[in-house]
């Protein structure tokens, strides 16, 4: 297949739209964007499997680092799930809530989301259109920009949101979204992880097929 | 004095003063002390060997006996660390043992044991890593779990059996552990006879401690009445002599009195030689008769289950070849060892080539089933085994360890050791497949090896490199006391588990959410449930009535390891210890009114101080 336009389909490309009279938003994208837009949905896929996110907490007492992974529905420990305790416990003494799964709205509506984008992207496959390709590069990239923002918002709260009785006092603090940080005895790094990863192909993808549709169907209305 | 007589008299002092110099170099003198010098190896090459840098493992785990102690010592081979305490028959408030009162059941009463023989758990006579099995002096033996590392089971005092010294042996699938009377006594205990009856009336008992092959639970398996001798050590056989089992004795004598003397009159005692599935044949097909609650073989009803070997002087070890075929034993008053061959052995009992019998116990003939004297040194007293085919026996009275050819019987190498060796441990060296690699010497004196610490001298156990021809003294460690026989396994047939996961936690009183921690009473039955987690014992008072009878459950519902909690109550004499994950109870009577701490003994957290509440007892 190619990204060329040839004169067979220039037709079709150039037919008339619901919006009553041709638009570029209703020129087809051609194959290749189509295609782009289906690996685009099987690439959400790994985020039901694999981790968004992950932190890992080292200190002189926890060598082999305690271990955070947060997925788009649940939230997982190292040492098969005891890290999370064992940072409950250790937060409780500078008065941070307990990290649990209840406290995560994400959790009931992203996957359903991702479920939902997925369905959007193929939908978008199968008509072909470059309105429904701007729809999901516009949805997918909300969705991306969105998640990241409550993540960060949700880690803002944690560390600001500190019990006054704590035996330990600590200026509130804003943990580590990208890279490292020192806090107290701990080195904190934290790093998007393969679901994270998967999601943003996603959207790269998205965008691709929407600029290389977009460009063809700009192509295909200055030939008509 | 003119000028001349003064030359002359210089002179002469000159020549006596170079005479008194050559007379005194010359005569005889007393040796200046040799202590250092025994047994040193080039230090770097001990240094090398031995050293074991921060944060790495050693190579093997060692399991050494706490004698009178009652205790099991862990250690790391090289390194020769001291790891753990493994409390077996004694209370040992470091980890609440004793006090709590599944551990105090566990104890009946007693405060002290003496452990001798540990014996690791084996599948196809090699270590399996599964359960370690020691002796008791008071007719008791117990398992110790090699999964956590903690007593489980004690069993006894097992009926008959006096003075369990010869125990616990354990037979190549771990089908039996194995023990003997030291101290002959009229059975059933209990029955008076007089001293004089001794030869008669006094009976020695082997006793077979059948065990779970699933859970390694022990039970009364069975007994074989034996001729009132002492029975020392045993070792089972394995390969070529699988299926039978030998036991060291001395005193055949059936003296009495000042047995220093007595026992030693004879030029040889015995080697029991017991083929136990006999017995179990017999056993099973109903026979023996009920003395004490245990069924017990009668030798002279049941032929084919006992012979004696004739062996040099008072034997005390007796050990099996990793093959089986050789069976050593060492007369502790001679300056040979002894090897008989178990082909020669089986053929005599065919031939029926006996010398006699010991209440109507067959006696074979010496000359028919020994196949060596091997001549190591003097006072040999235990063997152990290399993968190449050398043997290594220790000498009590010479100080050193032989080694020795099987085979060729050919002694190749001694090392001494400081001081007077007792038993010797090599690395897996009882078990078919012995590793070689490491030695070690359980000496009974250390003379002073060591920074002094006043008259009650530790122990010493030394370590000898024996990877090479010639053995190397490379490490003293100075262990606890008193190490008698010890066994070496290697670090990775062992998975110790490191919390006590919560799904395995079924214990009724158990809580895992500070909401649920709180007491209760029916009647004067008072039960706190009481959550230990960093850093807090929930609840954090609790109060109860004179003469109430409490019940304290501490769960520690933490998952992570070392995070053990303890729970001292000051004035009641407790303390218990909780592992992560673990539950435990401790039950008294609050006969003392007022108001009593208790806090976290065991240091867990930044907050550690703070774990602390009050037990409120008020008069009624």
């Amino acid at each position: 297949m190619s990204d060329s336009i040839t004169v067979a389909d220039r037709p079709r490309a150039a037919t008339r739209g619901p919006r009553g009279r041709f638009h570029l938003l209703d020129a087809s994208i051609g194959a290749s964007p189509r295609v782009l837009l289906v690996v685009a949905a099987l690439c959400l896929l790994p985020t039901y499997f694999f981790p968004l996110w992950n932190l890992t907490m080292f200190a002189p007492q926890y060598g082999d680092g305690l271990r955070l992974h947060i997925y788009s529905h649940e939230l997982d420990g190292g040492n098969n799930g005891q890290d999370v305790r064992e940072i409950n416990v250790l937060n409780h003494y500078i008065g941070m809530h307990d990290l649990q799964a209840a406290d995560f709205t994400e959790f009931k509506w992203m996957p359903f989301v991702i479920g939902a984008l997925g369905l959007l992207f193929l939908r978008a496959a199968v008509y072909g259109q470059l309105a429904q390709a701007l729809d999901v590069f516009v949805m997918s990239l909300y969705f991306a920009l969105f998640s990241l923002w409550s993540f960060g918002y949700k880690l803002y709260r944690y560390g600001h949101d500190l019990a006054p009785t704590a035996a330990v006092k600590v200026a509130p603090f804003m943990p580590p979204m990208f890279g490292h940080k020192k806090l107290a005895n701990f080195d904190v790094y934290s790093f998007p992880a393969a679901g994270s990863y998967a999601l943003g192909a996603a959207v790269v993808l998205v965008m691709l097929a929407f600029v290389l549709g977009w460009r063809r169907a700009r192509g295909s209305a200055v030939e008509a | 004095m003119n000028r001349q007589r003064m030359t002359m008299f210089s002179w002469g002092i000159a020549v006596a003063a170079v005479l008194l110099l050559v007379i005194y170099s010359c005569a005889p003198k007393a040796p200046a002390g040799r202590r250092a010098a025994a047994g040193v190896s080039d230090l770097a090459f001990a240094a090398q060997k031995t050293y074991v840098a921060p944060g790495d493992l050693d190579e093997y785990y060692l399991f050494s006996s706490g004698g009178h102690s009652g205790q099991v010592y862990v250690y790391g081979v090289p390194s020769m660390r001291h790891l753990a305490t493994i409390p077996v028959y004694t209370p040992y408030p470091a980890t609440g043992y004793g006090f709590d009162d599944e551990s105090k059941a566990m104890l009946g009463g007693l405060t002290w044991g003496d452990v001798h023989h540990p014996s690791l758990s084996e599948t196809k006579g090699d270590y399996d890593g599964r359960w370690l099995f020691v002796n008791d002096m008071n007719g008791r033996i117990a398992r110790v779990e090699l999964r956590d590392f903690k007593t489980r089971q004690i069993l006894g005092p097992i009926p008959n059996v006096s003075g369990n010294h010869a125990s616990a042996f354990v037979t190549p699938n771990t089908e039996y552990a194995m023990m003997a009377s030291r101290f002959s006594i009229p059975i059933p205990k209990g029955t008076p006879a007089p001293i004089e009856k001794y030869a008669t009336d006094y009976k020695g008992v082997v006793a077979a401690i059948k065990i779970d092959p699933q859970n390694g639970n022990m039970s009364l398996g069975w007994e074989i009445l034996m001729p009132p001798f002492d029975y020392d050590l045993g070792d089972a056989g394995k390969l070529a002599s699988d299926g039978w089992m030998f036991w060291t004795s001395y005193n055949t004598e059936r003296a009495t009195g000042q047995l220093e003397v007595t026992s030693a009159q004879r030029d040889r005692d015995y080697i029991a030689a017991i083929n136990w599935r006999e017995a179990e044949k017999a056993i099973n097909a109903g026979q023996g008769d009920m003395i004490g609650g245990v069924k017990v073989l009668d030798p002279k009803k049941v032929p084919g289950v006992v012979y004696f070997l004739p062996c040099g002087k008072s034997p005390h070890g007796v050990d099996v070849s990793p093959d089986g075929k050789y069976i050593v034993g060492s007369g502790k008053l001679q300056g040979v060892t002894t090897v008989f061959n178990i082909e020669k052995i089986q053929t005599a009992i065919r031939n029926k080539d006996f010398t006699g019998d010991e209440d109507g116990i067959p006696v074979l003939k010496y000359e028919s089933i020994k196949d060596a004297e091997v001549p190591v040194g003097l006072g040999p007293l235990h063997t152990q085994f290399g993968p190449d085919g050398y043997a290594y026996t220790s000498l009590f009275v010479d100080s050193a360890i032989a080694k020795w050819k099987l085979g060729t019987w050919e002694v190749v190498d001694k090392v001494p050791m400081s001081y007077s060796i007792g038993h010797l441990c090599a690395a897996e060296g009882d078990t078919v497949s012995p590793d070689g690699k490491w030695l070690i010497g359980l000496n009974k004196l250390s003379h002073g090896r060591h920074l002094s610490v006043g008259p009650s001298q530790p122990e010493s156990s030394q370590l000898v490199d024996i990877s090479e021809e010639k053995m190397k003294l490379v490490y003293d460690a100075f262990t606890e006391p008193e190490p008698h026989y010890a066994q070496m396994i290697k670090a990775d047939k062992l998975h110790p588990i490191e919390v006590y996961p919560k799904a395995e936690n079924h214990h009724p009183l158990a809580v895992w959410d500070v909401k649920d921690a709180g007491v209760s009473r029916q009647g004067d039955q008072v039960i706190a449930k009481v959550v230990a987690v960093r850093s807090t014992l929930w609840p954090t008072s609790i109060t109860v009535k004179k003469g109430d009878t409490v019940k304290v459950a501490i769960t520690n519902i933490e998952q992570t390891t070392d995070e053990l909690h303890g729970f001292g109550l000051l004035d009641y004499n407790i303390n218990i210890v909780v592992d992560p994950g673990e539950t435990k109870t401790v039950t008294f009577k609050a006969d003392k009114s007022g108001v009593f701490p208790y806090y976290c003994t065991n240091f867990c957290s930044a907050l550690h101080q703070e774990m602390q509440g009050y037990l409120i007892v008020n008069v009624q």
